[in-house]
């Protein structure tokens, strides 16, 4: 079986954000970038699953711009086989919506016959959570999506999924979608042999067109601007200052 | 124009205060139908709340585990009368929304936070260091409501129930079990009072220390990242960007260091008090109330003291 995995390049998430002050957006000009990390879960859940002999191939897509092209040698030196980019932007600030993203991923999947996506649940720059369940869709396989555990069984696979009232396992038909929640694995560290191994695998590039797809946004971004922001309150010395305060405030 | 509002069912039965609150922001949108997947007596409950003009109900088998496929294919089989789709923005609605939009060839709109105009949707980006405006050019719009930010609508109203036939059973997936955890308190995303424990917790049997403060104050127990991936506290518990997102009255962050990403989950609260041996965690910058205290000894004293 053939595993799909796309990954997005994001700011790293140990970056704070900054908004620009025209409100055009969030600054991502010489800001360090990573793989999502729920894309690296997704990404190491393959591996695992190829090393316990349930995949053949890991293929890991990635759409954006070319810098894009230093994310999917990161998965390759985690363990990935290769690598697609498919080149849907030139502007580091321009992101490709999940709906647009997910019917180039359908064209790579028609291409590559894959019989399992596993993708991260949500990209922690947009923080969507869409690209999978519309994947889902386009392509009319089952979804299971939050995944904490992944049992691959014949032609199905039995997904332990995190929902709001604690776990729900379920078991969709292959091929499927899933999407991989924080539990679901502790990613591994590329090694240094594997890096430089990682260069010579193969990594093709496409374009957007090349699957006939229109990326144009559905979404017109109006403005981005800063939260409103808490200032810090006062310290209390005591716990019984501390009650007193609630008090004081109708908290308790 | 017309709102087909997915309702919150868990357990079978319906999620009140989820579904009330995503009415409120659909009463904004338009007229506001509410579709149940579950079982009728749910569909009689959404018919009492408030600005709701018309319940429908799929009372079948087929919705029983909320599963995405069946329940997707149900929305989109009565998408044509309505210009906006939305759901409370919860794990199931999550699950199904997102697949819902696709099928129609739109663009779905999560976690939306502000209402502008019909077309218009302020939503956080970024682990909500950043919100973001968006307009939607589609002819539908399908998003999710974050109920942290919305009041749920009231009891009183008498909306006429309906029920429709359930669709095509798309048979991809099937329930297999849930582990759902049991709990007397208050449930985190509707609760007035939180009390939310950290790493400094240290494992899981001194978590009991945060259950008997919830207790003590009939608070909701929550917990950051990194205490459910330490194992002190299940998954459902944990608030923060990927995890619930909450606005209670009191929210008590006990030995939470405060990553961005939990204070994504918890800064819209009224009153903030953290509790942490370190006076440099990054927490206090958005506590109302501060107490540098080693937790061991703060909060037995707070407990006994209330």
């Amino acid at each position: 079986m053939k595993v799909l995995v796309p990954v997005k390049r994001v700011i790293d998430y140990n970056v704070k954000v900054r908004v620009k002050a025209d409100g055009s957006g969030v600054d991502l000009a010489n800001v360090k970038m990573s793989m999502n990390p729920f894309d690296e879960i997704a990404v190491e859940e393959a591996i695992r699953l190829k090393e316990a002999g349930k995949a053949d191939e890991i293929v890991v897509v990635s759409v954006g711009v070319k810098q894009a092209q230093e994310t999917l040698r990161t998965a390759l030196a985690m363990g990935a086989d290769r690598a697609i980019l498919v080149v849907a932007a030139d502007d580091v600030h321009q992101d490709i919506e999940p709906l647009a993203v997910a019917k180039i991923l359908k064209g790579v999947i028609d291409a590559e016959d894959a019989g399992l996506v596993i993708a991260g649940k949500q990209a922690i720059d947009n923080d969507m959570n869409a690209t999978g369940q519309m994947l889902a869709a386009l392509t009319g396989w089952g979804q299971a999506t939050f995944a904490s555990e992944v049992e691959i069984d014949g032609d199905a696979a039995k997904v332990t999924r995190e929902v709001d009232g604690g776990l729900q396992t379920i078991s969709v038909k292959l091929p499927a979608i899933i999407t991989a929640d924080l539990r679901l694995n502790e990613p591994r560290y590329a090694s240094l042999p594997n890096i430089m191994k990682a260069k010579k695998k193969p990594l093709e590039e496409k374009t957007a067109a090349d699957y006939g797809v229109d990326t144009t946004p559905r979404l017109e971004v109006v403005k981005t601007t800063e939260p409103a922001s808490r200032t810090a309150g006062e310290m209390v010395e005591s716990v019984d200052a501390l009650i007193a305060k609630l008090k004081e405030k109708g908290a308790i | 124009m017309a709102v087909l509002l997915l309702a919150e069912v868990s357990g079978g039965a319906l999620a009140l205060d989820a579904t009330a609150k995503a009415v409120t922001a659909g009463k904004a949108l338009g007229d506001v139908t509410v579709l149940v997947a579950g079982p009728s007596a749910a569909g009689d409950e959404a018919a009492k709340i408030d600005g709701v003009s018309k319940v429908l109900v799929a009372d079948d088998a087929l919705y029983a585990n909320g599963l995405a496929e069946p329940v997707s294919d149900l929305i989109v089989s009565l998408a044509g009368d309505y210009e906006h789709i939305i759901a409370p923005s919860t794990a199931s609605a999550k699950n199904i929304l997102p697949r819902v939009a696709a099928l129609l060839d739109v663009m779905v709109l999560s976690d939306v936070t502000a209402i502008v105009d019909g077309a218009t949707f302020e939503r956080p980006i970024y682990a909500g260091n950043a919100i973001q405006t968006v307009k939607s050019s589609d002819a539908k719009k399908v998003l999710t409501v974050r109920t942290s930010t919305f009041d749920a609508a009231g009891e009183g109203g008498s909306a006429a129930v309906d029920t429709v036939a359930a669709a095509a059973d798309p048979a991809l997936s099937s329930h297999v079990e849930d582990k759902v955890a049991a709990s007397d308190r208050p449930e985190l995303t509707s609760a007035g009072i939180i009390v939310s424990g950290g790493r400094g917790l240290g494992s899981e049997e001194n978590f009991a220390l945060i259950e008997g403060l919830a207790d003590k104050l009939n608070a909701a127990v929550g917990a950051s990242r990194a205490a459910v991936d330490s194992g002190y506290a299940p998954n459902d518990l944990q608030v923060g960007q990927t995890g619930k997102v909450v606005a209670p009255d009191l929210y008590i962050a006990v030995g939470i260091s405060g990553a961005i990403q939990h204070l994504a989950g918890m800064k819209d609260s009224k009153i903030i008090v953290a509790i942490n041996k370190d006076e440099e965690a990054p927490i206090f910058q958005v506590a109302d109330y501060g107490l540098v205290a080693d937790l061991f000894d703060a909060i037995p004293e707070l407990t006994e003291k209330l």
